[in-house]
């Protein structure tokens, strides 16, 4: 077994603390004889820090397009000549949106906006929509709108939002390569304040951005020491009229080493399959993932594209015996 | 308004003439993508993507769906 396994196995699965940057760049970089034991560690690592249960979670877009940011991956800026065109969902769409996600089984349900940060009107959405799914759906509900206020912050912490998520996208020395109208620190400043706050903090990104095996590495360790406590793992899903458009797919194994390796930098966190696995995994990379490290899926659709259809999804964890997170577990 | 049933004169992926080109890629892409562009008339839908389908709004032709 190599060196950095051994190590893993020693700090990661039975001290539960995980490995830093280089150690997360070592994983990163075996060799593919070494995957399959290497998936089987993070794996173990998953049931004895995490537990059995599969964390499901359904996202909605509260506001499609038009973005004023040009994050590179993404269709829905405005400043790229991509097909999408902004829209916005009215609220008995959302709670039915609600609605159909929490009969899938699933606990989270997350409000998503394509925004710098929420102005006025959709702040008075979301006090609609967060209010009436909470009215009529058993789910808990979570928010992606971008760069807050504090006084943004305050007002989702009393509407009930539990959890915001606010990915970093990609390490810090590569996100000037990604994103030119906003900075990483900003970001930052946001999860800082969600954090103080008392909302969970979901933070994740995406990987195949162009990024270097190094530059992941920095990615997993910039993350742990935030200390998410949900992290969503996206791939590069080349969106067409995007300046990553033509950018390639991230290679099967080279998903699934990252998944290994983000598991063993976060023993405890709930790392979730997020979009373009479907792209970059198909329908068996659903499987190695899950018993790879990862302990939570989005189902069914995502925000501008489609994913596995939510049976799918929950066939297999009822395969794997894997339970679905009751809603009682997270509250 | 639903959409009408006339045949198809753009690829509803890229929006560019259904007859020229190939649109294998575009046809395998859509497995995993709603439709952009009205399929009748090339202009680009109003598209709301959901938890469990999607629909696709054209000014002029009206309204895909999709529910699964």
């Amino acid at each position: 077994m190599p060196e950095i396994l051994d190590r893993a196995r020693t700090q990661v699965l039975d001290g539960g603390v995980g490995l830093d940057e280089a150690g997360v760049l070592a994983v990163l970089r075996l060799p593919d004889e070494h995957l399959t034991e290497t998936l089987q560690l993070a794996h173990e690592v998953r049931m004895r820090w995490c537990g059995p249960e599969v964390e499901v979670e359904g996202i909605v877009s509260l506001k499609t397009g038009g973005c004023p940011e040009d994050c590179h991956f993404c269709s829905q800026s405005g400043l790229f000549a991509s097909p999408v065109r902004s829209v916005w969902l009215d609220i008995p769409s959302l709670v039915e949106a609600a609605k159909q996600t929490a009969a899938t089984g699933a606990t989270e349900f997350c409000i998503v906006a394509a925004v710098r940060g929420p102005d006025e009107r959709l702040m008075k959405q979301m006090r609609e929509g967060v209010a009436a799914i909470r009215a009529e759906v058993d789910i808990q509900v979570a928010a992606s709108l971008g760069m807050l206020t504090q006084d943004q912050v305050d007002e989702l912490v009393e509407m009930g939002v539990h959890r915001y998520n606010h990915n970093l996208e990609t390490c810090r020395s590569y996100f000037p390569n990604v994103v030119s109208t906003h900075s990483w620190e900003e970001r930052w400043e946001t999860l800082r304040m969600v954090r103080a706050s008392g909302m969970e903090v979901c933070c994740g990104g995406i990987l195949g951005l162009g990024e270097t095996v190094e530059q992941r590495a920095e990615f997993a360790a910039q993350l742990a020491e935030l200390e998410p406590h949900e992290v969503p793992l996206n791939f590069l899903n080349p969106r067409p009229g995007t300046p990553l458009g033509d950018q390639p797919v991230v290679a099967p194994r080279d998903a699934l080493r990252a998944i290994a390796a983000f598991r063993l930098a976060m023993p405890r966190t709930i790392l979730r399959y997020a979009g373009g696995r479907e792209i970059t995994l198909g329908d068996l990379g659903t499987r190695d993932g899950l018993l790879g490290g990862i302990n939570a899926v989005i189902v069914g659709n995502y925000l501008t594209t489609l994913g596995r259809p939510a049976n799918e999804d929950l066939a297999l964890l009822d395969e794997l015996k894997m339970p679905v997170k009751a809603l009682s577990a997270t509250l | 308004m639903t959409m009408t049933t006339e045949t198809a004169n753009w690829c509803d992926r890229c929006g560019e003439a259904a007859a020229t080109g190939d649109h294998d890629a575009c046809r395998a892409a859509r497995a995993l993508e709603p439709p952009r562009y009205c399929p009748q008339c090339r202009r680009r839908m109003k598209v709301q993507v959901l938890p469990s389908g999607w629909s696709a709004v054209c000014v002029e032709h009206g309204t895909h769906a999709a529910p699964r």
